[in-house]
């Protein structure tokens, strides 16, 4: 009988095409990767490089004329390019398949401050949508609940995996807060202009944030507490296990934030979106606050902006010493497989090339607290890079010859790539 | 002759003196006051240009008899002498409501597709047999505001529905019967773009739906009228029956007047046009409608921008409307333009006058605003014999005031309407103003009173302290109390203001209660205000409007250049490919030369060495610079045309001649299976809509398969068709009687115009294209069996996602295709999306286009095509054609643009670098050889724009500290549209 059903099974596999690829198995013999020009992530490059990893972390990260012995199965990539994957920040890979239908998304929980929620057990790791990602070398993601104010517990993923325990780097890195606007949309079926207009419950929205979290603190001293499921949830604010993603906009809300938020006794602040943090960097300088912006691909929010503001938002950070990311929250799921082209935009809008490539690899990896153990092609951190044939953050030269996460070699192709094969067979064969 | 001529007008004057009435009554004897009324050495406006001073008016039975500097004056005259005031003929406003309840909406949420009268039009929005008369009350109330604003007769009609049948002509005449206002129960024919709040039918859904059923309505009428009808349609009788009236036409705003205005020039109506206050922007084309326009003057207040992160919320565009839009009449004025004013959008109209006042300081004249407020009005509804002026013979309507009516300080004292007296401000009020002697219980203090007549204040004082005191003057009797020794003793005083004497005297009441008599004896009179240096003579500053007005907009129109760019790297998206280090000289607004070395005297020489040079992007998927994008008030509207909403405003066309593009294909949305027609556009940024549609546009329609027409994405579940198989049926249907409908035309046959079955014939005939909203392979190869049945082909499938499935049927058909490069996972039908799908359709030799529906995707379309490249492996060569050659191909204008090739429209763009590349940037984009965007322009741009913000803060600052009312400082935004976005208002 099993075996009947593992025969039918194989034989789904096999007729529809449509199932998702399998993970890739762990690294057995070692990796050396030569004569590519290294991307290390960190600003540096190295021209002719070699690139040796072992057990899934990097062994040797060096120039390929050092004399050194090759380890393992060796990778000629001459002239080609090596990255260490990318990181997308605050997506919903995995918690929606198909934006409109109801059923396939789980990406937004019912409630106001429900910091309980949690990412991790519904990210469907075999989803179609996250092996879309990797063919761009979009490699982990950080997966954040949406819903509420207070939204829930985001965790940090790789995107080739069985399942989602399987998937996990960093478990609950991280609380989700949209910050209340102090304008807010006209309710243009109710006769109010369309368009954006004082919020005159701005002020009653900051203090129940402040109210919960107030109480949150005061949950960690209680003594015999009883369990109350989002105070408890809380808790890694205060002791600084994790990081608080404020997501905020105006210049009003990002000040209010920060400080409202610093004096109720959480440090751990990233920016999400800050689109108007531009103006204020001095503030976020001083208090030490990076800032995952908003993807470039976007237009600007009022009519009198720059047409390019959203494209050297990034640089205009930067420039300024803060430490930034990019975040595509606000768009479709299947657009954060264009990870590497918003770093690219900026570029053609005045950043660095090495500069913008640490803004979806060393810079994500700091601000999602995986720094030490990912985002860099550094000794003793995780193989997890690809190979492109060219510039990974032209869209003209993206094309992916190997991925490697954790050191596992990692199918690039999709269910994209197969029904391209599957038809252009049929039109051949005709 | 002579004699006849004579007896007739002795005829007509007995009639007046003694006409007959023939109500009896029952509460007393029939007696009638046949009295004269006559003022005399009053300044009086027998029209704006016609002043009498030292006249006489003299009127009887609410009429004028006579006016003018020597009259004579029957003795049974009452006579008044208002000496040194003047008498203005009452104001007209041609557009009100007055008397008529607010129609409400009826709720009802779900969708109505039928019409819900019978005998009457078929779509319940149309509703010309409305007869105002019939839900018209009197209202005293509403009247009096419209009296002390200076009004004596209005037209109100019920503000509801497209058409809204007939208005009534009131006077304002408290005192009257409905017998005596109503000049004309049927004065004019109201029309709007706005559907009725009272009735549910969902069609029109949308700006262009409103146009296309108005024109419809106006086709139906002509059928009806040559009885070609069998059935009844009171409605159409209506519109027919009041066809010679003065037809007056809602528009609201600049841009709806044009729009209301190319109606009327194709049925041969002269709408008379309510304006939006906003037509200064463009007054080209408003003074060439040649309407006449119904303004209204509730100019915005400014902005509360003490916040500066509120302030930041304000759009430039909305600063300077609130600058600009007092200067409205102003620039009417000056253009020519008739115009005449109403209280409409005016919360009350209490507050005309001060906005009237507004526009003169602006710059218009007292002459044409007088004008404005009577002899244009009564002349535009034919009635200038009646009122508007104080001609013999004209109802006696009108206003007695201090002075000049339109200085601040002048005071409106009686509005007289039919000879009834209405009193705004006691005229007969005496001057008390003067310096007295008060002589209280023996003291003598100085009293002072100053001020208007009306509304004297007081100073008084002993010796040169001031006391402080209490004064009060009403109704001939001044009230006045003050205390002494730190209020030990305490005097109040009330005395009458003999007409006869120039003292004052009266009761003195005592602290201990204790009465005796005061007097204040006049010595002087009231010492002269000190006039303020008043910088009011200088016209407030109007910052100059830019074309389009908004941010972003030029101070000059670009113009045409001959510009010759050198050395170049020149992608043709021709058979030669790319070109590197050659020249292309622009002349005249076409590609004249291709070359290397190339001369050209006079012409701009653009250094392009190390750039890249190619022809303007084009979208062949867009919906920026339109207003409203779905009609989905029906499964099909074909009649609905884009070029009608065409928003030469929306500063995504900026942006898109920032991303290259030069040409985009505005398509109605996919809510239904047959949506409207589509606008070809030049992004010609600052010219007007019509300059930017296509001359000699091919023509195309935009049609639609699959989730969005079976509306799964929203809930409603009542219109047909809700399934792919309902889609093939619908389509069957409209094809079958498109056909029958053409071959009844071509008969000869006597037919009823439809515009939505001509616009079905064309495509049957191969004149229009239908470019198809499309993703699954079954709908797909459904579409391609229908046109093959009837013989036409589809041009474009639109989207086009699983086109990939069925390349090769495509390609036999004949199809071409316009697709996203790589979206997909937001709907179930894109499932089976795959970026690879342009690539492996190009391959089955389909000519493949790439497109945006996205204002922000359209900016970058290079980009989107070089995705081909990475999913796909196209040749680089073959991708750039992707956005140029090959969508022009599809939108059979390749023969213009699409590619650099001598003798095409100059449409190009320079690029800093490899234009495939995500580091490329549009350095200068051209249309005809006119720069559209250039990045040193760019930056200009960005400066004035911040100064000009800073600019106006400053001046609405200066108004908030002055004390004026403000507004809250808000942004305003039209949406985003997408296939799918439906309208909800316009």
């Amino acid at each position: 009988m099993k075996n009947i059903i593992y025969i039918l099974l194989v034989f789904c596999f096999i007729t529809n095409g449509l199932a998702q690829q399998t993970p890739g198995s762990l690294q057995e013999e070692a990796i050396t990767i030569e004569g590519a020009i290294a991307h290390l992530g960190d600003g540096q490059v190295i021209e002719n490089s070699l690139l040796m990893f072992e057990n899934g972390k990097l062994t040797f990260v060096g120039d390929a004329r050092m004399k050194i012995a090759r380890k393992g199965k060796i990778i000629e990539a001459k002239g080609k390019h090596v990255y260490p994957g990318f990181i997308a920040a605050c997506t919903v890979l995995g918690l929606v398949e198909v934006d409109a239908v109801r059923a396939s998304n789980d990406q937004a929980e019912i409630g106001g401050m429900i910091p309980h929620i949690r990412s991790i057990v519904a990210y469907n790791s075999e989803s179609k949508v996250i092996e879309s990602m990797r063919p761009n070398g979009v490699l982990m993601a950080q997966i954040a609940p949406k819903g509420g104010v207070i939204s829930g517990t985001s965790s940090v993923v790789q995107l080739d995996a069985w399942n989602w325990e399987d998937a996990a780097v960093k478990t609950d890195d991280g609380i989700h807060l949209h910050w209340p606007n102090s304008y807010r949309r006209g309710r243009f079926w109710q006769g109010e202009p369309r368009g954006m207009q004082p919020n005159k419950e701005y002020k009653k929205n900051i203090a129940s944030i402040v109210e919960f979290i107030t109480n949150a603190k005061a949950y960690t001293d209680a003594t015999n507490k009883q369990l109350h499921q989002e105070f408890a949830a809380m808790q890694g604010l205060f002791n600084g296990n994790q990081k608080l993603y404020v997501y905020a906009d105006g210049e009003k809300e990002i000040i209010d934030a920060v400080s409202t938020l610093k004096d109720s006794g959480i440090d751990n602040l990233v920016l999400v979106g800050g689109y108007n943090a531009y103006k204020i960097t001095d503030f976020l300088v001083k208090h030490n606050i990076p800032v995952l912006v908003r993807a470039m691909h976007n237009l600007p929010n009022s009519n009198d902006d720059d047409y390019d503001l959203p494209y050297k938002m990034a640089k205009l950070l930067t420039d300024a010493g803060l430490l930034v990311g990019i975040q595509n929250n606000g768009e479709a799921n299947f657009q954060n497989r264009n990870l590497p082209f918003y770093a690219g935009q900026a570029i053609a809008y005045g950043m660095e090339k090495e500069a913008a490539l640490q803004l979806i690899t060393k810079n994500t990896a700091e601000i999602l607290g995986i720094g030490a153990s990912h985002g860099t092609l550094a000794v003793g951190k995780s193989a997890t890079l690809f190979i492109s044939e060219g510039d990974a953050l032209d869209m003209r030269t993206n094309k992916l010859l190997h991925a490697f996460i954790d050191g596992r070699n990692v199918s690039l192709e999709t269910h994209q790539t197969e029904l391209h094969k599957r038809y252009m067979k049929k039109y051949s064969d005709q | 002759m002579r004699i006849r001529l004579l007896s007739l007008a002795l005829f007509l004057a007995s009639a007046t003196l003694f006409a007959q009435d023939y109500f009896p009554t029952n509460t007393g004897v029939k007696s009638k006051n046949n009295n004269y009324t006559a003022f005399t050495n009053a300044k009086i406006y027998v029209t704006p240009t016609q002043i009498v001073e030292n006249g006489t008016l003299l009127i009887q039975n609410g009429k004028v008899v006579q006016v003018g500097k020597r009259v004579n004056i029957p003795k049974n005259s009452i006579t008044i002498d208002i000496k040194g005031k003047s008498i203005y003929p009452s104001f007209i406003d041609l557009y009100s409501d007055f008397g008529i309840e607010k129609p409400k909406s009826s709720g009802g949420r779900s969708a109505q597709y039928e019409a819900s009268r019978q005998g009457y039009y078929w779509n319940d929005h149309i509703m010309p047999e409305t007869n105002a008369l019939t839900s018209f009350q009197f209202d005293s109330k509403k009247a009096a505001e419209y009296q002390k604003a200076g009004f004596g007769v209005v037209n109100t009609h019920m503000q509801d529905g497209i058409a809204r049948g007939t208005g009534v002509l009131v006077a304002l005449n408290d005192d009257g019967t409905d017998g005596d206002r109503i000049l004309d129960d049927t004065s004019a024919q109201y029309f709007s773009l706005s559907k009725s709040v009272v009735k549910n039918q969902s069609y029109p859904s949308s700006l262009m739906g409103s146009l296309a059923l108005l024109r419809q309505m106006y086709a139906d009428a002509d059928w009806y009228a040559q009885g070609n009808s069998d059935t009844k349609d009171l409605s159409l009788e209506a519109l027919n029956k009041n066809k010679s009236l003065v037809q007056i036409f809602t528009a609201g705003d600049k841009g709806h007047a044009l729009r209301a205005d190319k109606i009327g020039d194709a049925n041969n109506i002269q709408y008379v046009i309510l304006a939006g206050g906003n037509e200064y922007e463009s007054i080209a084309d408003i003074k060439a409608t040649n309407a006449t326009y119904i303004v209204p003057i509730n100019f915005p207040n400014a902005y509360d921008v003490s916040n500066p992160y509120q302030a930041s919320y304000v759009s430039l565009a909305d600063m300077r409307k609130w600058n600009q839009a007092p200067s409205n009449p102003r620039v009417l004025s000056d253009n020519g333009v008739p115009f005449t004013f109403t209280t409409h959008d005016l919360k009350s109209p209490a507050a005309f006058k001060e906005n009237l006042l507004k526009a003169i300081e602006y710059g218009l004249s007292k002459t044409k605003a007088l004008e404005a407020l009577t002899t244009t009005p009564a002349k535009i509804l034919g009635k200038s014999e009646q009122i508007g002026s104080l001609q013999q013979g004209t109802y006696a309507n009108f206003l007695i005031t201090s002075g000049d009516i339109f200085d601040k300080s002048t005071t409106l004292y009686e509005n007289w309407i039919q000879g009834q007296k209405n009193i705004i401000t006691n005229k007969d009020i005496k001057d008390i103003s003067g310096e007295y002697n008060l002589v209280v219980a023996g003291t003598t203090y100085k009293l002072s009173i100053t001020g208007e007549a009306e509304k004297p204040s007081a100073i008084l004082k002993q010796d040169s302290t001031t006391i402080k005191s209490k004064f009060s003057y009403n109704e001939d009797w001044i009230d006045l109390s003050f205390s002494t020794d730190e209020g030990e003793k305490k005097y109040r005083m009330t005395g009458l203001v003999a007409s006869n004497s120039s003292d004052i005297s009266g009761r003195l009441i005592v602290a201990n209660g204790e009465e005796s008599s005061f007097v204040a004896s006049r010595i002087a009179d009231a010492k002269a205000k000190e006039k303020k240096e008043s910088k009011e003579d200088n016209a407030p500053e109007v910052v100059p409007v830019t074309y389009p007005n908004v941010g972003y907009g030029y101070a000059k129109k670009p113009t045409q250049e001959n510009i010759l760019f050198k050395n170049a790297t020149v992608w043709t998206s021709e058979e030669a490919g790319i070109l590197t280090n050659t020249d292309v000289l622009v002349k005249n607004g076409k590609i004249a030369e291709i070359g290397t070395n190339l001369r050209a005297s006079g012409a701009t020489v653009v250094d392009a060495t190390g750039k890249h040079l190619t022809a303007g992007i084009i979208d062949e998927h867009s919906h920026i610079a339109g207003l409203s994008i779905n009609e989905g008030g029906q499964n099909s509207s074909a009649e609905v045309k884009m070029e009608d909403v065409v928003d030469n405003e929306d500063v995504d066309i900026y942006r898109n001649l920032a991303g290259g593009v030069t040409t985009i294909q505005l398509l109605h949305g996919s809510a239904n299976p047959i949506g409207g027609r589509s606008a070809l556009l030049k992004l010609k940024w600052g010219e007007n809509a019509n300059t930017m549609i296509y001359d000699n546009s091919p023509k195309f329609i935009k049609f639609a398969l699959g989730e969005n027409v079976k509306q799964s994405n929203w809930s409603s579940y009542s219109r047909f068709p809700q399934t792919r198989m309902g889609v093939e049926q619908m389509f069957i249907d409209y094809f079958q009687r498109g056909k029958e409908y053409d071959e009844k035309k071509k008969s000869g046959q006597p037919f009823r115009y439809d515009e939505e079955m001509e616009v079905l014939a064309e495509i049957l005939n191969g004149e229009r294209f239908i470019s198809c909203h499309s993703y699954v392979q079954s709908e797909i190869n459904m579409l391609l069996k229908v046109a093959e049945k009837f013989n036409f082909t589809v041009n474009t499938f639109t989207h086009i996602l699983e086109g990939y499935k069925v390349a090769d049927k495509m390609k036999e058909h004949g199809a071409g295709a316009s697709t996203f490069s790589d979206w997909w996972a937001y709907k179930f039908e894109v499932n089976d999306a795959i970026p690879y799908n342009a690539a492996i359709m190009q391959s089955q030799g389909i000519t493949v286009a790439i497109n945006s529906d996205d204002a922000e995707m359209s900016r970058r379309l290079n980009q989107e095509a070089a995705k081909t490249v990475k999913y796909g492996d196209m040749t680089e060569l073959e991708a750039w054609k992707m956005v140029t050659i090959n969508p022009a191909k599809l939108l059979h204008i390749d023969k213009r643009v699409g590619s650099i090739k001598e003798g095409k429209d100059a449409d190009l763009v320079l690029w800093n670098n490899h234009p495939l590349s995500v580091y490329a940037k549009a350095e200068k984009t051209l249309i005809e050889g006119v720069v559209y965007f250039d990045l040193e322009k760019d930056k200009q741009q960005r400066a004035s724009i911040k100064s000009e913000r800073n600019k106006l803060i400053a001046m609405m600052l200066e108004e908030k500290d002055g004390g004026k009312p403000t507004q809250k400082p808000i942004m305003k935004q039209k949406p985003k549209f997408h296939c799918d976005t439906m309208d909800t208002e316009w």
